[in-house]
């Protein structure tokens, strides 16, 4: 019976274009967040969101691709020149080898890179290379970067190089290497062929140097990187089966148990109702975010923890005072009397008399109960209490919140996360409200 | 002429001694009734007070951390004590264990956990609060009760005037909507309602985005300026300014769901039975409204207002936050972050106490208002 009426629903529930919209975006997050769990399984995700060395490779605080675009940018994507084996030129001499490696590249993009690195290896040197760096501009300028003794794993932060930056008259390197020198007040990129090369003396035989130089730039991927250099996409797209999952379980862990609850409490009366009352009030005292700040600060902020106790602390929440107040005239309306008098059992009054008579009232309440646990999450993180290891919407906008994003212009690290926050909010939202007016028996005439 | 007026006057008497007499009988009952909510009232203060002592010290495990403490620092202070340098290792050894054993005495470590756990209860419970540990007010009080006292104003400031915005606005509105439903403006409120799934803060984002950042017309937090404007006018319009904000983000989070569960509220109940039959009688639509549609709601009604203004009390720990307003909310949050229990017990027993009162209110009032709780009610 339950079937058909739900059958019966979802015929009328297809007349709502607002009911098909909210579907329609719970399935793209469905989507997504399969999608993302197949894709990138969670102990990589783990792994990568940990940061640390994979990401050097990746621009800081770098904008969306398409962002810029759209707004008509021409900012450079990052460059990652490898050194090419067959571009070296080698001169032997005796108790070592000369060589000299240069790493060209095209730059063609009217704005400056965001940053520059150049990583080396040498490994299994018997002693340590000896390394020094020029730039050659496509103009045929020369500029000494200076000299660096390598360690087996060496980087050398070209940007931070104040001499340098001194000498560029006071340009940081990744803006003055690029410049143009006929321009002057505002700097311009000078297009064209860039090199760097390295004359590098080698006191071994066999041992070999390995260069990449990175020029970092101010637009990465569909969704940016923050200020560790992890990608935002990674947290954007694990953050949806995460949300999701505690938003359903929480939402409909609190709900149906509340519920089911408080119409025993009505039914029940005497001691039944008035242990139940005195729960709820105990735990009315007890104010849910606080309590979930202190167990955050001083047992874990796992999320699974987190969700534990917003179940267990939902089961007598303030809600069972609320459908208690909608029960009561309920209980002596003549139906149940009705029902009493052909012999239905107790059980059977509270479960399929009095909870369906409020149950239409209820379902917006619990499907836009689903959100507010997913902001519930985000609250939790932004409040610095997010799971510590757990990639989720939550910590992307707390990252953004404690890097002053908006102050610093980052928009996009605040949008990202808030907009698939509020599509969730709204897919559920609106597909509840749509679904109230179908399932609600007296609203459907209205 | 004269017997059937003195036994009219005599069945007079007697009418209104029966009436003395069952007015009597229920204010008997209700101030029985009154008595026993107000006991078990205070049972639910005691159980909440203690579960907030008992997680706040994490079962007894904060006081191994201060006890860690506390050593640390004897330690350190004795030795950085010149007086103490020739001392040979041993004697000052018996020196700090002397030092840390005092320490413990007057913070009472070295009795159980369970013990002063009920201490700490019978104290709360007394409304004697203590010092906070690390924390201390503006004014540069260690009391927890000058901390609480001095955070209460700026939090009822905010969320009293909000909250009952918001309460107001959409009752009314959803009055006014389910007279009208259908139209052009009901129909808009039914798709703005999903909008309030997100919170307050959320939308605080983006208003201080707005309004602070990209047009620099309002304040983006705080309370009054820095610094405070002479003179009570200037001081008032100043935390207007502050307080537009934050009451916009709270606003917009809760309006259009509270005006759509209140019409949809308003309208199962106006067609109930007994409505149609006062409108098939042709009764002013004033009088159904008031008679027959507010009057058997007023039970939910005024439930859901009361728990709104408990929900005042505690604040909004985000919302102060992202709008650093100095409220209990982030008192709180500060509390938790300094482990100062005191404060955050504190904090609790004050919302509780609160909490109570209202609570009791309510069920004074569900008699009043209901006869048919109030005989349930009476038989509890």
């Amino acid at each position: 019976m339950i079937i058909e009426r739900l059958r019966a629903g979802w015929v009328e529930l297809r007349r709502y274009p607002s009911a098909l919209m909210g579907l329609g975006i719970i399935a793209g997050l469905l989507m997504l967040a399969l999608y993302t769990v197949i894709a990138i399984p969670y102990p990589q995700a783990l792994e990568a969101w940990r940061g640390g060395e994979a990401w050097r490779m990746h621009p800081v605080n770098a904008e969306p691709l398409w962002l810029d675009r759209l707004k008509g940018g021409d900012a450079p994507s990052t460059l990652i020149i490898e050194h090419d084996a067959e571009e070296v030129e080698e001169t032997m001499f005796t108790g070592g080898r000369r060589l000299r490696i240069p790493l060209a590249f095209d730059f063609g993009y009217a704005d400056f890179p965001g940053e520059m690195n150049l990583f080396l290896r040498a490994e299994d040197h018997a002693e340590a290379p000896f390394a020094r760096l020029s730039w050659l501009t496509p103009d045929g300028r020369d500029i000494s970067l200076g000299g660096h003794r390598l360690q087996p794993r060496h980087r050398v932060s070209i940007s931070q190089d104040r001499e340098l930056t001194r000498r560029l008259g006071g340009l940081a390197p990744h803006i003055g290497l690029f410049a143009d020198p006929a321009s002057d007040a505002v700097p311009e990129v000078l297009p064209g062929r860039y090199r760097l090369v390295l004359d590098v003396v080698v006191f071994d035989e066999q041992a070999d140097i390995d260069a990449t130089l990175v020029v970092y730039g101010r637009v990465h991927g569909i969704a940016g990187t923050d200020h560790q250099r992890r990608e935002l996409s990674l947290a954007l797209m694990w953050g949806t089966p995460v949300a999701l999952a505690f938003g359903l379980i929480a939402a409909v862990g609190t709900t149906l148990t509340t519920l089911v609850i408080a119409a025993m409490g009505v039914w029940y009366r005497g001691w039944v109702d008035a242990l139940i009352q005195r729960l709820t009030e105990v735990n009315m005292i007890l104010p849910l975010l606080p309590i979930l700040v202190m167990v955050g600060t001083l047992y874990s902020t796992s999320i699974w923890l987190m969700l534990g106790v917003v179940v267990v602390l939902g089961i007598f929440s303030a809600g069972i005072k609320t459908y208690r107040a909608m029960l009561l005239p309920i209980r002596e309306a003549p139906y149940i009397e009705a029902a009493r008098a052909y012999g239905a059992s107790d059980m059977r009054i509270v479960l399929r008399y009095m909870i369906p008579r409020i149950l239409p009232v209820l379902i917006p309440t619990f499907v836009t109960l689903i959100p507010t646990f997913v902001f519930l999450e985000a609250s939790l993180a932004v409040l610095g209490l997010g799971d510590p290891v757990l990639p989720t919407w939550g910590k992307v906008l707390n990252d953004a919140q404690t890097q002053s994003a908006l102050y610093n212009g980052y928009t996009y690290w605040v949008v990202a996360p808030a907009l698939l926050l509020m599509l969730t909010g709204l897919g559920f939202a609106m597909l509840g409200f749509a679904m109230d007016r179908v399932f609600n028996p007296r609203l459907r005439n209205l | 002429m004269t017997l059937p007026r003195s036994a009219q006057a005599s069945s007079d008497a007697k009418a209104r001694s029966t009436a003395r007499r069952s007015l009597a009988r229920d204010l008997r009952h209700l101030l029985l009734f009154a008595l026993r909510r107000l006991v078990g009232l205070l049972f639910t203060v005691l159980v909440g007070v203690y579960l907030t002592i008992v997680i706040a010290n994490m079962g007894g495990k904060v006081d191994e951390l201060r006890l860690v403490q506390i050593r640390s620092d004897v330690s350190e202070m004795v030795r950085a004590d010149p007086a103490f340098q020739d001392m040979p290792a041993e004697e000052r050894n018996t020196l700090i264990a002397r030092q840390v054993g005092l320490e413990v005495e007057r913070l009472r470590l070295d009795e159980p956990f369970l013990l002063r756990s009920f201490d700490y209860l019978q104290r709360a419970m007394r409304l004697d609060l203590g010092r906070a540990e690390q924390m201390h007010s503006d004014s540069g009080s260690r009391q927890v009760y000058d901390l609480i006292v001095e955070r209460l104003p700026a939090t009822l400031l905010l969320f009293g005037s909000a909250n009952l915005l918001v309460f107001f606005t959409s009752v009314f509105a959803a009055l006014y909507l389910s007279r009208r439903y259908g139209g052009a403006v009901d129909r808009s409120i039914i798709a703005l309602a999903p909008s309030s799934a997100a919170p307050g803060w959320f939308y605080g984002i983006f208003l201080i985005l707005f309004f602070a950042f990209l047009v620099p017309l309002l304040p983006a937090g705080g309370m009054v300026s820095v610094p405070p404007p002479e003179g009570r006018l200037a001081y008032a319009a100043s935390v207007l300014r502050h307080m537009l904000l934050p009451l916009a983000a709270m606003f917009l989070s809760s309006i259009f769901i509270s005006i759509y569960s209140w019409r949809t509220f308003f309208l199962i109940h106006s067609s109930e039975d007994y409505v149609e039959m006062a409108r098939a009688k042709g009764l002013p639509s004033k009088l159904i409204e008031r008679r027959y549609i507010l009057r058997p709601t007023l039970s939910p009604i005024i439930t859901s207002f009361l728990l709104m203004l408990i929900g005042l009390w505690s604040g909004a720990i985000i919302l102060e936050q992202v709008f650093n307003w100095p409220g209990l909310g982030s008192l709180l949050f500060q509390a938790i972050g300094h482990r100062d229990t005191p404060v955050i017990i504190g904090g609790v027993v004050i919302f509780a106490y609160l909490l109570a009162a209202t609570v009791f209110f309510l069920d004074i009032l569900y008699a009043l208002l209901d006869p048919r709780v109030r005989i349930e009610g009476g038989k509890q």
